[in-house]
């Protein structure tokens, strides 16, 4: 008998006998012969539950995690806390194992959980309107593209280099199939360059993507920048940072048609990058073509409040080829551990977490730049996380913050050759005072120790 | 039929912001330890926010009997039959979210350098290769987040492979059986949709489908096809179409929903196809939680190989007898990019490679194997009696994984609709079976058991259609009206989609 399965060979042979064959091997005759496979898969035979464990905690143990080392790695996921009752909860087997909600009246818990989730995706956004979830945070830029297209029937868009790298990459991956330009526009001293931007937009551009806090940490003028899609009758798509909202101007309040991001800090695992998700907000005038699932409130035969799957006509499997999208996942139990966290955190603690992590990176951000060698990238405001420029190597001062058990940041050059010696450091509220001077000591020695290497080269 | 309420029924829907009350909180944060300058001196005030936003006032024990309680609202695979057609809905082994929760996995920064990831790393490159050998196909990556993200990457594929070879193709051909996923990916590609027409037997109409790529075969750039497919049988002409469509040029893609039909007894990289996608979350076991997480990794044949996303996971032999170390390869010139933000759904990874590694070569055949009995047995019960009646199967031969009922005939003769049919079989426990699909048969029940429910569960399904059927000899209103056990029943969906109420209103 295979793993999880309960047919013993009693079973079986009653079983064969109602369907009226001999063996199982009639039922697969349907398949061709020269497409049977007529041999073992080549894998290896199967363990016990024990074995496992072992084989894949030995995999585990080769990894140096946010437990093992001190994680100051951002670049859009980020090592928040994540209370027990997010655990507790999302582990729960009426969360995790049924499907999508298709029969409302045995999936009022799911559905509810994404009214609440789209009620706080909204709340924190300021955009009336919140979807259910989508995969993550650079797919859900993509699916801003395709919503953006549909709604102004233009095809090309304006990103400002601030937006994360991945969400361009993924943007330019999705435009070539669904047909449009992607025109980039560059950072000035940290910021989206507003002239470049201006000149960039023209009547033709579908959508202007801005992100804030940008890649580089620094919070922009979101509603300043954005006058100039405005002008051209272009939607404004924001990214953000959804644990930075309890301080920063929502992007509602600063002319966003769309924001979405990352949902990764908010009751989500690092995961090595996923499964998280994606949240996506948007004005009213654009709730019909909306992507993926979004609940809503009606009200059952008997006049009871109750929950659906709402403008299903928008989706693949009602429209087919001409559904808004093309997703059909909302990342449900992602979504749940979000709403779990931010009732934890509350109306009080959220914005208190935020200005612990404003007032935690100014600290850092300080201690750090007053090192030799260690200068600021740029000098625009930042929030949880700021970009430095380093006077040495920046992957060999990272392996020598390594040895000291710190995770210093993320090294800027691969995306950014324009900034081959930056270096990112984001903060969370782990991240204490103690380990934020342990970083300062650590990242000054070894800025110190590539110098005087290079110095000892260069007098050899 | 007026039933008395149930306490679940009683029990109103409050959402956690109408129970929140000003001052309440969960959450005690760790102090500032820095000093805590006024935010105005950090970050000028124009960009700040004025006020908080509304978020719940709650306490903790609050939040988790809020939660607890709306669970309770829930029906799911850990408390009965769900034998949703196309959905895999197999056991979610707990050893698995064991395994994802370690530190080393779940605390890992997907930013951390591949040297100190080199256990994440290799295990994606087993779960490739594992993918690989169940696939029959050499190239696999991970990074789609669902089946139709991987639908999305395969068509993508398609369009580079053609544009390398300077072609442009402009039409991608998919079943009327195919699921919606299948013509929403196309259009998101750039291509446009060509339904092909289904035969007597349940497979491609062959004549529809060479008429179509005969008419203009430079234009046809991709074939999707589900085999088995969505009325749960194995298309016997595949080798044939994959010719038909490979002779004019196309790509041929493999839907993987249904590949819990056949693993370890046969391969879509042997019937001919070029790319296929993996639902994780259906075949190895990555439990759906309500509408994901799940992911959906490509496996594709050589000629598909130097457009896959970027970047790959790789393994690099180790000079001077070291072992093997695994990277990241950023450097594929020809890489469509990415299709997501890092290296796609890790946890996910985690869960179904200790699900191969439980199962192993023999065990997961033997899941196949089991998924096609206990649908073939579930056919053979539902054949009788008056669901042989009422309820015909629309296709009268040995199935795969799942079957497809019609029930025009309950609908003619009994007067209740396949969907009051579902809603009455809520009352008896059990999910109902994919319903409405696929659109081409008059209302079709879709049923999918999997290899991991016993006989007597399958018994009791087929029973609770036998007295729902009797019942509705004598009285189709009992149905109709059903379900009367539920949380709440009916629900008004045409309301919600008419005037949309997607939050909750500010108080």
């Amino acid at each position: 008998m295979s793993r999880y399965t309960a047919a013993t060979d009693a079973d079986r042979a009653e079983m064969l006998d109602a369907i009226g064959v001999s063996s199982t091997e009639e039922l697969f005759e349907q398949i061709p012969e020269p497409l049977r496979l007529r041999r073992p898969l080549d894998l290896p035979p199967g363990m016990g539950e024990a074995e496992v464990y072992e084989r894949l905690r030995e995999l585990a143990e080769r990894n140096v995690d946010a437990e093992r080392e001190v994680c100051f790695i951002g670049a859009g996921m980020y090592d928040h806390y994540v209370p027990a009752i997010v655990d507790a909860i999302a582990s729960r087997s009426e969360f995790l194992t049924p499907y999508t909600p298709y029969q409302p009246e045995i999936s009022q818990g799911g559905l509810q959980v994404m009214f609440e989730f789209q009620t706080a995706m909204s709340e924190l956004t300021a955009l009336p309107v919140a979807g259910a979830g989508l995969y993550e945070g650079p797919s859900s830029v993509a699916a801003a593209g395709y919503l953006a297209i549909g709604a102004t029937g233009r095809r090309r868009f304006v990103a400002s280099r601030g937006l994360h790298p991945h969400s361009r990459e993924t943007l330019a991956t999705y435009a070539a199939g669904y047909g449009a330009e992607v025109v980039e526009v560059g950072l000035e001293g940290g910021l989206t360059d507003p002239d470049a931007l201006a000149a960039a937009v023209d009547e033709r551009t579908a959508a202007v993507f801005l992100q804030s806090p940008n890649f580089l940490g620094a919070v922009e003028d979101v509603e300043a920048l954005g006058a100039a899609a405005k002008e051209r009758g272009a939607l404004l798509v924001v990214a953000c940072d959804p644990m930075t909202l309890g301080v920063l101007r929502p992007p509602g309040e600063c002319g966003a048609d769309v924001a979405l991001g990352e949902g990764q800090p908010l009751g989500n695992r690092l995961d090595f990058g996923g499964p998280s998700f994606g949240f996506f907000c948007a004005t009213e005038e654009h709730i019909r073509r909306m992507p993926g699932r979004i609940a809503g409130e009606t009200e059952d035969v008997d006049g009871r409040r109750g929950f659906v799957l709402a403008l299903q006509t928008r989706e693949q499997h009602i429209r087919r080829e001409k559904a808004t999208s093309n997703i059909c996942t909302a990342q449900a139990l992602n979504a749940l551990a979000a709403v779990v966290h931010l009732a934890w955190l509350g109306r009080q603690g959220f914005r208190e977490l935020g200005e612990l992590l404003v007032r935690r990176t100014a600290y850092a951000r300080e201690r750090l730049t007053a090192l030799d060698g260690v200068e600021p990238l740029h000098e625009a405001p930042v929030a949880r996380e700021f970009a430095l420029r380093l006077a040495a190597p920046v992957d060999a001062v990272l392996e020598r913050c390594a040895e000291r058990g710190i995770a210093a940041g993320y090294p800027l050059g691969r995306d950014y050759p324009e900034h081959e010696d930056g270096l990112l450091v984001a903060i969370t509220e782990r991240r204490t005072r103690e380990q934020i001077d342990a970083l300062a000591e650590a990242l000054g020695a070894a800025v110190a120790a590539e110098r005087a290497e290079a110095l000892g080269g260069a007098a050899r | 039929m007026s039933v008395p309420e149930t306490p679940l029924q009683a029990e109103r829907a409050r959402t956690i912001f109408e129970k929140s009350r000003p001052g309440r909180r969960a959450a005690a944060l760790p102090p500032a330890e820095v000093p805590e300058r006024p935010l105005e001196e950090l970050i000028p005030a124009r960009l700040l926010r004025r006020e908080a936003p509304r978020l719940p006032e709650v306490s903790e024990p609050e939040i988790v009997r809020h939660y607890n309680r709306l669970s309770r609202r829930n029906f799911d695979l850990d408390t009965g039959f769900y034998p949703l057609g196309s959905c895999t809905m197999k056991h979610n082994p707990r050893l698995n979210e064991r395994v994802a929760a370690l530190p080393g996995h779940a605390r890992l920064h997907p930013a951390q350098h591949p040297r100190r990831a080199q256990g994440a790393l290799e295990l994606m490159w087993l779960l490739q290769e594992s993918l690989a050998e169940i696939c029959g196909l050499p190239h696999v990556s991970l990074q789609p987040s669902a089946g139709s993200h991987g639908e999305l990457a395969g068509l993508l594929l398609t369009r580079a492979y053609h544009a390398d070879r300077g072609e442009a193709r402009t039409k991608v051909l998919a079943p009327d059986t195919s699921h919606g996923t299948n013509p929403a990916s196309v259009t998101m590609a750039g291509y446009e949709a060509v339904k092909v027409a289904t035969d007597a037997r349940g497979g491609v109409d062959m004549d529809d489908l060479r008429a179509k790529v005969e008419a203009e075969p430079e234009a046809i750039a991709c074939l999707m096809l589900t085999n088995p497919n969505t009325l749960g049988v194995f298309d016997e002409n595949i080798a044939e179409i994959a010719a038909l469509i490979h002779e004019a040029g196309g790509t041929l893609y493999y839907d993987g929903a249904n590949l819990n039909a056949i693993m370890g007894h046969s391969r879509p990289g042997d019937m001919g196809f070029d790319i296929v996608h993996v639902n994780l979350h259906k075949s190895f076991s990555q439990p759906h939680g309500g509408g994901g997480p799940g992911a959906g990794p490509i496996a594709v044949s050589d000629r598909i190989e130097p457009f896959l996303p970027r970047p790959q996971v790789v393994r690099r032999e180790g000079g001077n007898g070291e072992g093997p170390r695994f990277d990241l390869d950023f450097d594929r010139p020809k890489s469509i990019g990415r299709m997501r933000g890092f290296q796609g759904n890790f946890g996910v990874f985690v869960r179904s490679y200790a699900y191969i590694l439980s199962l192993g070569a023999d065990g997961l055949a033997e899941a196949s194997e089991t998924a096609v009995l206990n649908a073939n047995y579930l056919k053979a019960r539902l054949a009788h009696g008056r669901a042989g009646r009422y309820l015909p199967v629309a296709f009268d031969r040995h199935c795969m994984h799942e079957f497809v009922l019609s029930g025009k005939a309950m609908k003619r003769e009994l007067g209740i609709a396949t969907l009051d049919l579902a809603k009455r079989l809520l009352d008896f426990g059990f999910h109902p079976p994919t319903v409405y699909f696929p659109l081409l048969v008059e209302e079709a029940l879709m049923i999918e058991p999997t290899e991991t429910e016993a006989k007597e569960t399958l018994d009791a399904f087929a029973d609770a259609v036998e007295r729902i059927l009797a019942e509705a000899e004598e009285d189709a209103e009992v149905a109709r009206n059903a379900p009367y056990t539920t949380p709440v029943r009916r629900l008004d969906e045409a309301r919600a989609s008419r005037r949309p109420v997607v939050r909750q209103p500010a108080a």
